[in-house]
């Protein structure tokens, strides 16, 4: 499993806040690096509706090393919310878009921008997070389930629409 | 879903090693605390063995200690060691000959498959164990004693 995973033998003193501004483009540029595709005009959306709008229940996180030891400026990233009654559900926090530097993972940044963005959701009086994983995505499966993340009363359902 | 009883006795074992990776543990006491015969644990263990999971140490106090990595190893890669898991009976497109309803049914059967192999290939030995640790911390605060605690000690 997890065979997508790279690592570097070195580890960063990490530091998880808030977006700003001047981050908008190495987060792209992560999710471009690790997707392969570009997605300028979602990223300026995101940070117009995520960072700057309802930020008591929305949260776009970012992790910087606090050293010297990293080349990239941002190591990782997570942006989430708190939705309420959509499908009928309780106020609950969405976790929607997650993303480590390939070459820093398994040093515990997913793990520190997780456990922040789970403590701000808690903050606001919520007791359950969720997200949503494509079933091949081994590498985000796993490490949601190791967070400690199970199957939820949902399911996912979709319909071609040209069938 | 039921898993066949050596790949049950498989997980349970490396889930017993894993959490002290130090410990050499005997397949009679892994075999007493999951009340199974020594004869077919010995077997499921000359398996893991073969996969590089465990370790064998002969001699007094020997027994057996965990030798793979449990942040990678994930339930399906052991599921896989005793049985087929991974059955392709049933695919998207279904077989040719397959009348309207057995194609139907095949995909939902498929669904049922894929979910379920996605789920054993996401959770690994170490989860399992931080899964385990999380109960008994439950279990702790409510006052309660899990089953493994009151079976064997």
């Amino acid at each position: 499993m997890d065979k997508q995973t790279e690592t570097t033998s070195q580890s960063h003193q990490i530091n998880v806040r808030r977006v700003r501004q001047g981050d908008l483009d190495h987060v792209a540029d992560l999710d471009e690096r690790v997707t392969k595709i570009a997605k300028t005009e979602y990223w300026n959306d995101i940070f117009e509706r995520y960072a700057k709008r309802r930020v008591k229940e929305r949260f776009f996180l970012v992790a910087e090393a606090t050293d010297d030891s990293s080349e990239q400026p941002l190591l990782g990233y997570i942006v989430g919310e708190v939705r309420t009654w959509e499908f009928g559900s309780e106020p609950c926090g969405w976790v929607f878009a997650f993303s480590v530097e390939p070459g820093t993972r398994l040093q515990g940044i997913g793990e520190k921008l997780f456990g922040a963005i789970s403590q701000k959701f808690r903050q606001t009086g919520i007791n359950t997070m969720r997200t949503m994983v494509p079933r091949q995505n081994q590498l985000h499966m796993a490490f949601f389930r190791s967070e400690g993340m199970v199957a939820g009363p949902y399911i996912q359902l979709e319909k071609d629409l040209n069938e | 879903m039921k898993l066949q009883t050596s790949s049950r006795l498989a997980i349970f074992a490396l889930i017993e090693l894993a959490a002290d990776p130090d410990r050499q543990v005997s397949v009679s006491e892994i075999g007493q605390k999951y009340n199974v015969s020594s004869h077919h644990l010995a077997k499921v263990m000359h398996t893991l063995g073969r996969a590089g999971l465990v370790r064998s140490i002969r001699g007094v106090g020997g027994g057996y200690s965990f030798s793979g990595n449990a942040k990678r190893t994930t339930l399906f890669d052991v599921i896989m060691l005793f049985e087929d898991a991974d059955s392709s009976e049933y695919t998207p497109e279904g077989s040719q000959d397959a009348t309207l309803a057995e194609w139907a049914l095949g995909q939902v059967l498929f669904e049922i498959n894929d979910i379920a192999k996605a789920t054993l290939e996401s959770i690994t030995i170490s989860t399992m164990l931080k899964q385990m640790g999380r109960r008994q911390s439950t279990l702790a605060a409510s006052g309660m004693k899990d089953a493994s605690e009151s079976a064997v000690q």
